[in-house]
C-alpha cells in the first residue's frame, strides 16, 4: 500500500485514504459549448497513459475531501510529489536529475 | 517409550514430554516440540504422500517450509480440515490427527499410480495438448476427471468457526528472518532505541543454527546464543519479537504482509485465541535476512521417500535428535553435506558413502569425515536411486560414465548447494544479479529502504554474516533516525563456511536421458521436461516455467528454480542470466483467506444501512431488498400473500385511497451559498435561476459526455439553498462529482455542499388522500392546491417536529414527501400510519414503488438508462435549458452520434399476449424469422405486472422507437418468440390529472 502526501493536511496517509480522479491539467474550456470536435475530443477523450512520469488527480476522500495533483512513476508506483489543486505543473521535479 | 529413530542425547527435545498423534488412522507418539515430520521419522515413517500428476510415493525432503512433498491433511473435526499443509511445519500437539492427501485407496496401494506407468501421456505441455479433442469431451469427460484427480485435501464440510485477528504496526527497523544475521542487525537496531520488529516463521529462532553445530558466538553454542540474543531482546520496550510468522508479501514502501500462526500448534486452542494473526507492518527500513535454502541433487528416481536434503538430516538430528535412516548414503556437489554426514556419524549412524561429484576437494570437513572412517568417492555420481515406498539402495558410477555399482541404503542425503532466499527482496521489486564466480542470484539493485544481508545477500561464513548483519542493523536504525548505540556485535568464535555445489541434472540424467530425475517435487517436473519444453519451443523462462509448471506449485520453486532454469540454460546453449530468472510473487509460502479476510466476515463483511422505519417494517412483517449497502423494504405481505399478490394490493391500494412509503434511502445533498443557483445551472441541464424559492423541479445531472448521470427532485428552500435528490444508489457518486467541479473547475463559485442523507428521514405519502392523511399532523403550513401546488416545498412542524414537506409525486397520484430529521423518522411515520388507517392507507415496498413509476413511464437511472442514454433518447429533452450556455455536457449532447438519427429511444412496450410479463434485459428485433444471429435493436428495461391496468407493461430501448409507435416487435425467448407494440411511456391517466386528483 502506497504512502500519499495530502498537499491540505500536509501529512503522509496510506492510499486507502484516497481516490484517483484521472489525468490531471486538462482544463476544461470556458466556452465549451463552442469547442471545436478537435478540441472536445483532446479534452475529454485522450489521455496521455505515459510509461514514466505521469501527473494525475487525487482525492483525501477519507480524509480532508480535498482534490490534489501529484505526479507519479507509473514504473515504479512512486510519487515523486503532491501539490493543491490550480497550482501549475511543477516546473522541475525533485530527483530529476537522476 | 522411546521410538525407534529418536536418539538418545541427540536434539534438543525434553523426552519427558510425549505427545501422542495418529497418522492415516495409525497411532504413533512424539515428543512436544517436534514437528509432524520430525515426529514420523522418530517413529520410521517416511513415506506420507503421493504426488500430483504421477501419485509417486512421497517422503520429507526437508525441514522446513520449503518443502514440497509432505503435504497433509490436519484434522480437527468437521470444520477444521486444513489440507496441504507442510508436515514439516505443522508442530506436533497431544492428539495431533493428519491424513496423506492424493491416494486412493490407501497410501501404500494407489490406484492413480497408474499415471506413472502411463507417464509419456503426461509429459510437459500435456494440460494443452491432451485434452484438445474431441471438443464434446471436455465437459463430459476430461473436466471432470481432471477435477477429481487434481484435488489435494478434502474441504471442511462446516463453515470455519475460528476466528482470526488482524493488526497494524508501525517501527523504523523491521528484520525478517531470525537466524544469526536477523538476530545480529536486530540487536544492532534496538539498541538504538528505535522501534524494532523480529519476524521469524519458525517457532524457535535460531535459523541454521537449529542444524550448524560448529557454530559458536560469545562463547555459547550458536543454537544458546540466538536463545539468549532473543532474550535480551524480548526484555527491551522498543522490541516486538514475532516467532511462528511468516513474512509473505513485500509492497509498496515498505508495506509488509506477515502472518502469525498463534494456535495451530495447541491442543485445545480456545476460542479467545485468534487462530492466526495478519500484520500489516509499514517500517521505514527493512533489514531481510531470510537466508538460503539448499537444492537437491537432480538424478534418477530422487523422489523416492527417504531421499533428502542433507540440512534436513541433520536438523532432525541436531534439533529434534531423530536419525532418518540406520544406513544412510550421501550425494553432494558441496561441503556441506559432510557435516550431515559427520554428525550422524557421531551420533551411531552408519555412513554407507559419501558420493561427491566434485573431483577432488579439500578441506576440514572431508578431512573430518575420512577420519571418522567414512568411504568417500570423488568424481562420482549416485545415478538412480532403488526402492520404491523407501529407497533402498543407491547405484554409484564415475561421473562420465563406467561400471556402477548398487549399495544398499535406507536414506540418501543430497547437496548440491545453496539459493539465497531472494523472494522478498523480488517482491520489493529489487532487481537480482547473477555472480558468475557463485553461480547464484543475488541482490542486485534496489527499489525500497531495504537491505539483504546473511546467505539471503549471498554473504558465506558465519563470521561475514554477523559482521554485515551487524552494521546493516545498526545502519538502518540510524537512517531510520536512531541515536547511536553502544556496539555489542556478537563475537564469531567458530562458525561453518560452505559454497557452491552445482545446478541442472546430475550425470545420468542429463540431455539425452528419459529418466525420472525430479527438478520440482510438487508438480512433478523431471529435467527431461524442461528440455522438451525448449525443444517444443520455449525459449524463455517464463514459457518454459507456464508449459512444464515447474516452480508453479504452492511451494513456488523454492527448491526447483535455479534447477530449472540451468537445465533451460544448457538445452538453449545459453548463459544462465540471460534466459531470466523468474519474478517472485506474494505469498512467499500459502497464506489462509481466514487470515486475509479476518474479522470482516458475515455481518462484519460489509456495513448495513438501515432506514429510521426498519424496525417498524420489520414488526409488519415487510420482506427486505438489499439496495447498494441499504435495507429496503421490498414488499409487506399480508397473511396468505405471495409476492405477486402483496404488490397487486399495494399498487391498487396507492391509486384508490394512498401509501405510505420510506424513500429516506434517496441521496440528499444540500447546495449552499450566493452562488448556489450558478453552481446548479453548470452541474443540472434545467435551469435553476428562476425557480422560484418554494418550488420543486425535476433535475438531470449529465457527465461531460452528454449521457445521463442521474436525476432527482430539486428543491429550493431559499435564494442560496437547494435541497437536492439523487437516485439511492448515486448519492456518493453524485456527491463527488458535484465537489470535483466545485473545487477544481468552478472553484470561483461560493458554495458549500453537504450531504444529508441520513440526516432526515423521507416519508412518501402518495394517493388521492395524501393530504388528508397528513394535514392533521402538519402546522404552519397551508397545504390547499393555490398555496402549495404540485411540485412545491415548504418549511413547518410536523407532530411538532421540524418538516422539508415536498409535494412531488412518484407514482403520478397526488403526492408529499415528509422529510423529518432522522430521529423523529420512525415516530412521525407511525403518526402518519395511524392517520393512514383511517382511509384504508397501506404500506408499501419498493417493488411497488417500480411497477407505480413504470405505469407512469418514469425512469430509473441506471435501470431504464445504462450511461449510453441522453435526455433525448429518454424523452426529457424538456429538461435541458434550451438557452443555457454552459453547464456539464452541453458539448457531449452536440457530438454527432448523439445527434445522429436511429439512436435507440425509451417507449413502452404491451404484449400481445397481456398476461405475458416480458424479461427484464430481453432483446428486441424486427424480423423473427431472419436467420441467427438476429438483429437486435434493443432491449427491455423494466417489465412488471400492473394489476392498474389489468395487464403487463414494459419500457424498453428500441432504435428509433419513438418513430415505431403501434409497430409490431418481437422478443426471441427460449420457449418462443413474443409479439409486442411499441407504444407510448405512459400506461395510466396520461393527461396527469391525477397529481391533483
Ligand atoms: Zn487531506
Amino acid at each position: 500500500m502506497l504512502l500519499i502526501r495530502c498537499p491540505y493536511c500536509e501529512e503522509e496517509r496510506p492510499e486507502l485514504e484516497f481516490r484517483n480522479a484521472g489525468e490531471a491539467h486538462i482544463a476544461r474550456s470556458a466556452n465549451i459549448a463552442g469547442e471545436s470536435d478537435d478540441d472536445f475530443e483532446k479534452f475529454f477523450f485522450i489521455r496521455a497513459n505515459p510509461k514514466g512520469i505521469i501527473y494525475e488527480r487525487w482525492r483525501h476522500i477519507h480524509g480532508c475531501a480535498r482534490f490534489f495533483n501529484a505526479v507519479r512513476d507509473t514504473v515504479t508506483d512512486k510519487f515523486v510529489m503532491t501539490y493543491k489543486a490550480g497550482e501549475p505543473k511543477p516546473a522541475k521535479l525533485p530527483g530529476a536529475a537522476k | 517409550m522411546s521410538a525407534a529413530f529418536r536418539i538418545s542425547g541427540a536434539g534438543r527435545l525434553s523426552q519427558a514430554k510425549t505427545a501422542s498423534f495418529s497418522f492415516d488412522g495409525q497411532s504413533y507418539s512424539g515428543i512436544e516440540g517436534d514437528t509432524l515430520a520430525s515426529a514420523l521419522l522418530a517413529n520410521g515413517v517416511h513415506l506420507v504422500g503421493r504426488s500430483f500428476k504421477y501419485h509417486r510415493p512421497r517422503g520429507f525432503l526437508s525441514a522446513g517450509a520449503e518443502e514440497p512433498n509432505a503435504l497433509v491433511q490436519i484434522v480437527r473435526d468437521d470444520a477444521r480440515k486444513t489440507p496441504n499443509v507442510r508436515a514439516t511445519v505443522q508442530e506436533l500437539y497431544d492428539g495431533l490427527t493428519a491424513n496423506s492427501q492424493n491416494r486412493w485407496p490407501s497410501l501404500a496401494f494407489d490406484v492413480g499410480a497408474v499415471n506413472d506407468i502411463a507417464s509419456p501421456m503426461f509429459s510437459a505441455g500435456f494440460y494443452y495438448k491432451t485434452f484438445m479433442w474431441p471438443k464434446w469431451a471436455w465437459k463430459d469427460l476430461y473436466e471432470p476427471k481432471i477435477r477429481a484427480a487434481a484435488g489435494l485435501g478434502v474441504s471442511p464440510e462446516k463453515p470455519d468457526p475460528d476466528h482470526y485477528a488482524s493488526r497494524y504496526a508501525h517501527c523504523e527497523v523491521l528484520v525478517l528472518g531470525g537466524g544469526a544475521a536477523g538476530i545480529a542487525a536486530a540487536l544492532a537496531a534496538a539498541e538504538t532505541g528505535v522501534r524494532v520488529i523480529l519476524a521469524d516463521e519458525q517457532a524457535e529462532f535460531g535459523g541454521s543454527l537449529r542444524f550448524e553445530s560448529g557454530a559458536k558466538i560469545d562463547g555459547e553454542n550458536g543454537y544458546a546464543w540466538a536463545q539468549s540474543a532473543i532474550g535480551k531482546l524480548k526484555a527491551m520496550g522498543n522490541v516486538r519479537v514475532l516467532s511462528r510468522t511468516t513474512a509473505f508479501g513485500y509492497y509498496s514502501q515498505n508495506f509488509v504482509g506477515l502472518v502469525e500462526r498463534v494456535s495451530d500448534h495447541l491442543k485445545n486452542p480456545g476460542h479467545d485465541l485468534a487462530r492466526e494473526r495478519l500484520w500489516q507492518v509499514r517500517a521505514s527500513r527493512v533489514v531481510i535476512a531470510t537466508g538460503a535454502i539448499e537444492r537437491h541433487m537432480v538424478f534418477a528416481n530422487n523422489d523416492r521417500p527417504g531421499v533428502m536434503l542433507a540440512s534436513a538430516a541433520r536438523t532432525y538430528l541436531n534439533h529434534y535428535g531423530v536419525a532418518v535412516g540406520k544406513n544412510v548414503g550421501v550425494y553432494t556437489a558441496n561441503d556441506s553435506a559432510y557435516a550431515a554426514a559427520i554428525d550422524l556419524k557421531k551420533a551411531g549412524v552408519n555412513i554407507a558413502a559419501i558420493v561427491d561429484l566434485r573431483d577432488n576437494p579439500t578441506g576440514p570437513v572431508i578431512d573430518e569425515a575420512r577420519a571418522l572412517g567414512i568411504e568417500i568417492n570423488f568424481g562420482r555420481a549416485v545415478v538412480s536411486a532403488g526402492g520404491k515406498l523407501r529407497v533402498s539402495s543407491m547405484t554409484v558410477q564415475p561421473k562420465n560414465g563406467g561400471g556402477g555399482r548398487t549399495i544398499p541404503v535406507d536414506a540418501i542425503l543430497m547437496s548440491a548447494g545453496w539459493t539465497p532466499s531472494v523472494h522478498l527482496f523480488s517482491q520489493s521489486r529489487g532487481k537480482v544479479a547473477f555472480n558468475e564466480e557463485t553461480r547464484r542470484f543475488v541482490p542486485g539493485t534496489y527499489a525500497q529502504d531495504c537491505v539483504s544481508v546473511g546467505a539471503s545477500n549471498g554473504t558465506d561464513g558465519l563470521d561475514a554474516t554477523i559482521d554485515e548483519a551487524y552494521a546493516a542493523g545498526a545502519k538502518a536504525a540510524k537512517d531510520a533516525g536512531g541515536k547511536a548505540g553502544k556496539s555489542a556485535k556478537p563475537k564469531v568464535d567458530a562458525g561453518e563456511s560452505w559454497s557452491r555445489g552445482m545446478l541442472g541434472a546430475a550425470p545420468g540424467a542429463g540431455p539425452g536421458t528419459t529418466v525420472k530425475a525430479f527438478v520440482d517435487f510438487q508438480n512433478d517436473v523431471t529435467a527431461k521436461d524442461i528440455r522438451q519444453a525448449v525443444h517444443e519451443g520455449m525459449h524463455s523462462i517464463e514459457h518454459v516455467k507456464r508449459f512444464t509448471t515447474n516452480g508453479m506449485a504452492t511451494d513456488q520453486g523454492k527448491t526447483s528454480n535455479m534447477h530449472g532454469l540451468a537445465i533451460a540454460a544448457e538445452e538453449l546453449g545459453k548463459p544462465i542470466p540471460a534466459v531470466g530468472l523468474t519474478t517472485f510473487r506474494a505469498p512467499y509460502t500459502p497464506v489462509t483467506f481466514g487470515s486475509i479476510v479476518g474479522h470482516a466476515r458475515g455481518a462484519l463483511f460489509d456495513p448495513t444501512r438501515r432506514t429510521a422505519t426498519h424496525g417498524w417494517a420489520a414488526s409488519q412483517g415487510a420482506v427486505f431488498e438489499d439496495v447498494g449497502h441499504w435495507k429496503r423494504a421490498w414488499y409487506f405481505p399480508k397473511a396468505g400473500e405471495d409476492m405477486h399478490k402483496a404488490v397487486d394490493r399495494e399498487c391498487v391500494t396507492v391509486r384508490k385511497t394512498a401509501g405510505l412509503f420510506d424513500a429516506s434511502t434517496l441521496g440528499k445533498i444540500e447546495v449552499v451559498g450566493p452562488d448556489a443557483a450558478k453552481f446548479m445551472e453548470l452541474l443540472y441541464t434545467n435551469p435553476w435561476e428562476k425557480l422560484e424559492t418554494g418550488r420543486c423541479r425535476y433535475g438531470i445531472m449529465l457527465r461531460e459526455d452528454g449521457f445521463i448521470y442521474d436525476d432527482g427532485v430539486v428543491g429550493r428552500l431559499a435564494p442560496d439553498r437547494f435541497h437536492v435528490t439523487t437516485t439511492t444508489g448515486g448519492a456518493p457518486r453524485v456527491m463527488n462529482h458535484m465537489e470535483d467541479y466545485l473545487q477544481t473547475e468552478f472553484p470561483h463559485l461560493n458554495v458549500w455542499l453537504t450531504s444529508i442523507t441520513e440526516q432526515w428521514a423521507v416519508i412518501a405519502v402518495q394517493g388521492p388522500k395524501s393530504r388528508d392523511i397528513i394535514a392533521p399532523l402538519v402546522e404552519g403550513i397551508d397545504m390547499s392546491d393555490e398555496a402549495m401546488p404540485h411540485m412545491s416545498v415548504r418549511e413547518g412542524k410536523i407532530c411538532g417536529v421540524p418538516t422539508r414537506l415536498f409535494r412531488m409525486s412518484f407514482t403520478g397520484e397526488r403526492g408529499f414527501e415528509v422529510n423529518v430529521p432522522a430521529d423523529y423518522g420512525e415516530a412521525v411515520w407511525e403518526a402518519l400510519w395511524t392517520e393512514g388507517q383511517k382511509h384504508g392507507a397501506t404500506a408499501y415496498g419498493t417493488e411497488s414503488m417500480h411497477v407505480l413509476r413504470a405505469e407512469k413511464g418514469y425512469i430509473i437511472v441506471g435501470q431504464d438508462t445504462d450511461g449510453t442514454v441522453t435526455p433525448n433518447d429518454a424523452a426529457l429533452d424538456w429538461a435541458v435549458g434550451k438557452k443555457k450556455t454552459d453547464f456539464v455536457g452541453i458539448r457531449g449532447l452536440t457530438r454527432s452520434d448523439l445527434v445522429a438519427k436511429g439512436r435507440k429511444q425509451l417507449v413502452g412496450l404491451k404484449t400481445k399476449d397481456p398476461k405475458v410479463v416480458l424479461e427484464e434485459g430481453a432483446q428486441i428485433v424486427a424480423d423473427p424469422k431472419q436467420p441467427i444471429p438476429m438483429k437486435m435493436i434493443g432491449h427491455v428495461t423494466s417489465s412488471y405486472w400492473s394489476e392498474n391496468c389489468g395487464r403487463s407493461i414494459a419500457l424498453a430501448l428500441v432504435a428509433g422507437g419513438r418513430d415505431r409507435m403501434g409497430e409490431t416487435l418481437y422478443v426471441p425467448m427460449p420457449n418462443g418468440t413474443i409479439e409486442v407494440e411499441v407504444t407510448g411511456m405512459v400506461f395510466v391517466d396520461e393527461k396527469g390529472e391525477r397529481l391533483n386528483g
